[in-house]
């Protein structure tokens, strides 16, 4: 039972850490690249325009799929180790 | 064929599709009618989540919204994507996890509290209302433009329709209906944006055209429509926005109140197991950005191609734009799209100087008022409603006319997808919360299904007297459902989850506490219950408290009811133990059956 326990919080705990790190990228692009970080990105040219506004209309969304697949993967990798898949 | 046969053939064969659908996937038991037997696969989920989310709003102003706001309105587009990953991150495979019907039996059932409940039911209730209000008036403008029939009359085939599919149907119904109201959508807003891609960048794909080199100029797309806004007095199409606080803060009320919003979550209570729902996220979001990917294209290309039919001389390679726009086109000489639409009064023409030409500029820009004075002009000439990009795109790019009638069919689809969805949930919010578990805990499950179809068919008939009588406040209604879904069930949702410590006390405080102060924000700038006049403070920036916009406060209602909510928790006891293994239980996919009733 106590070896359950710690189990369940070590999986608990690690799927916490992956989505804090998921959340960070998810920001990033969104609020940071796209909105607030735009100024300091716009030197890149992209298809006429600057790369903070591709971030805006186009690739925070590429990355918002990305972090969903990735994480929905690492956390059927994580049931599996841990034990605690269906 | 005339063009009203043609869209009678679209429509009426879209929904002869939706009603076969759902007498063969008839619901027989209230798992069938709540959660579709919890069976559906996680890609097919994906769609009918698409559909659900993608109403017409998405489908016909979302591309007039980024044509004319450019880069400013990009909100949008990250808002109701991003909004997916808190979705399958942080509430999604939990909620499948705990195994009910309902966003209330949750929140009911982890705060041990039926007043909890309550609250919840009545944020769910006005969040899903207020949103279904634009939906039936949507499907009834939708109606009344490709069916020639009166918005009334729009309106109740809408209502019918919905009324035979969800109310038979239930979620089993519903799920299998929007997956062919997804396709019919996608197709409808794919193909007209892959014609208009071809003849301006010769670029099939839409999403690569838009950075792509523009065929007449040479230059590349945005910089041509920029440089062209700009000659116009507009504004830069990719201008930065000064006030970031707002935009940041809009864009998280958009996405924290789309991950609470009820009628997207109960879709993942539908799927066979946690992982499942997990994928279901990521497919919904793929089949969502195949439009949010297109949109934008269609917004610049379509707002290049309005401003270059005005000013045809404009569209090549231009060294002096001045004398490129000295003659726009003569309204005599306007084409053929452009007199159907002023027919219906969303393309309107004034010739304020006489010349028989149309003058399509900002006139609003003082900068720009001596320039155009200069060029004889005496005021824009040419109003264009934002709403008529999408469904008249087919006809400015000289598109046959079964194309009309498909993008018909799509954007009532849209509009009869969202409905559903709403009203559903709507129902086993009032069926299941409230009579079964609150008013009469005996009830049959024969019982529970008739209470259940009986509050769909009530809620179908409040939403269209609703539709028929709009409030007036339709613009802002969208506002209100966000920020009470953003400020009262995603906080109590996501605690419910992460935090063993927050108790009943705690949920019931912070959820009142978001919803009342975003309430009061909004009444403040925007009238009480959005009667104009009433409200106590000019709706202009200097007025906001710190500066916050009205649309903006649901990502501060959220902070609010978090703080309060784990204030109180952290003042009163600790939640009982069997609420803490229940909150234990939910975060281990070990063990989920499927959806159970109790």
């Amino acid at each position: 039972m106590a070896d359950d326990k710690s189990n369940a919080a070590a999986y608990w705990k690690a799927n916490v850490r992956l989505i804090t790190g998921c959340l960070i990228v998810w920001a990033l692009v969104s609020y940071g690249f796209a909105i607030l970080l735009r100024p300091m990105i716009a030197w890149i040219p992209i298809g006429g325009t600057d790369l903070g506004f591709w971030f805006a209309q186009q690739g925070s969304m590429f990355t918002f799929i990305g972090l969903i697949f990735f994480y929905a993967w690492k956390m059927n990798k994580l049931d599996e180790k841990f034990g605690l898949g269906e | 064929m005339s063009q009203f046969a043609i869209n009678l053939l679209f429509v009426g064969g879209s929904f002869a599709l939706y009603i076969g659908i759902a007498i063969w996937s008839r619901a027989g038991s209230t798992k069938d009618f709540y959660v579709a037997g919890g069976g559906v696969h996680p890609v097919t989920n994906g769609m009918a989540t698409a559909a659900d989310w993608m109403s017409a709003a998405s489908f016909i102003s979302m591309a007039g919204l980024l044509a004319t706001g450019g880069y400013a309105n990009s909100s949008f587009l990250m808002g109701w994507t991003g909004g997916y990953v808190i979705l399958a991150m942080l509430l999604a495979p939990y909620l499948r996890k705990f195994g009910k019907f309902t966003v209330p039996d949750f929140i009911g059932d982890r705060f041990y509290s039926s007043t909890a409940r309550l609250v919840a039911v009545v944020c769910l209730v006005v969040a899903s209302v207020t949103y279904v209000i634009g939906q039936m008036t949507g499907a009834g403008v939708a109606f009344s433009r490709f069916l020639e029939v009166s918005n009334t009359w729009g309106i109740w085939i809408a209502a019918t329709i919905v009324f035979l599919y969800a109310v038979f149907g239930g979620m089993k119904g519903i799920t299998y209906t929007q997956v062919a109201q997804y396709v019919v959508l996608i197709i409808a807003y794919t193909i007209p944006a892959v014609f208009i891609a071809l003849q301006l960048t010769g670029n099939p794909i839409p999403m690569f055209g838009m950075f792509s080199t523009h065929n007449e100029s040479g230059v590349p797309l945005l910089a041509k429509l920029s440089e062209v806004l700009v000659e116009l007095g507009f504004q830069d199409y990719a201008a930065d926005v000064d006030d970031k606080l707002n935009m940041v803060l809009f864009t998280l009320s958009l996405m924290i109140g789309t991950a609470g919003l009820p009628h997207v979550i109960i879709r993942f209570f539908t799927v066979p197991k946690v992982a499942d729902a997990r994928w279901s996220a990521g497919w919904a979001l793929v089949f969502i950005a195949l439009l949010y990917l297109t949109a934008p294209a269609v917004a610049s290309m379509a707002r290049l191609n309005l401003l270059t039919t005005v000013y045809p001389e404009a569209a090549g390679q231009v060294v002096n734009y001045e004398e490129a726009m000295a003659e726009p086109i003569l309204y005599e000489e306007r084409p053929e799209w452009f007199r159907t639409w002023e027919e219906t009064g969303l393309i309107t023409f004034n010739d304020l100087n006489d010349d028989g030409r149309i003058q399509f500029y900002n006139d609003a820009n003082p900068a720009f008022a001596d320039e155009a004075a200069d060029r004889g002009w005496e005021g824009n000439e040419l109003e264009v409603n934002n709403d008529i990009l999408v469904l008249a795109n087919p006809e400015i790019a000289n598109l046959p006319g079964w194309v009309i009638g498909l993008v018909a069919a799509g954007g009532i689809a849209a509009a009869l997808s969202t409905a559903a969805g709403l009203l559903l949930a709507i129902s086993s919010a009032i069926s299941h919360d409230l009579i079964k578990k609150t008013i009469n805990p005996n009830i049959s499950e024969k019982g529970e299904m008739l209470a259940a179809r009986i509050s769909m068919g009530g809620a179908i008939l409040l939403a269209t007297y609703l539709g028929l009588n709009p409030p007036g406040f339709a613009a802002q209604t969208v506002a209100l459902a966000f920020g009470i879904a953003a400020a009262s069930l995603f906080p109590a949702l996501m605690m419910g989850i992460f935090s063993k410590r927050v108790n009943g006390k705690g949920a019931v405080a912070g959820m009142l506490a978001g919803l009342i102060t975003t309430l009061l924000y909004l009444f403040t700038y925007l009238g009480w219950f959005f009667i104009s006049g009433t409200n106590m403070l000019p709706n202009t920036p200097d007025n906001w408290i710190a500066g916050i916009s009205p649309l903006s406060f649901g990502a501060i209602g959220a902070i609010i009811n978090f703080a309060v909510a784990f204030g109180v928790s952290y003042a009163t006891e600790e939640p009982p133990q069997e609420i803490q293994d229940l909150v234990e239980s939910v975060r281990y996919p070990k063990g989920a059956g499927g959806a159970v009733d109790h």
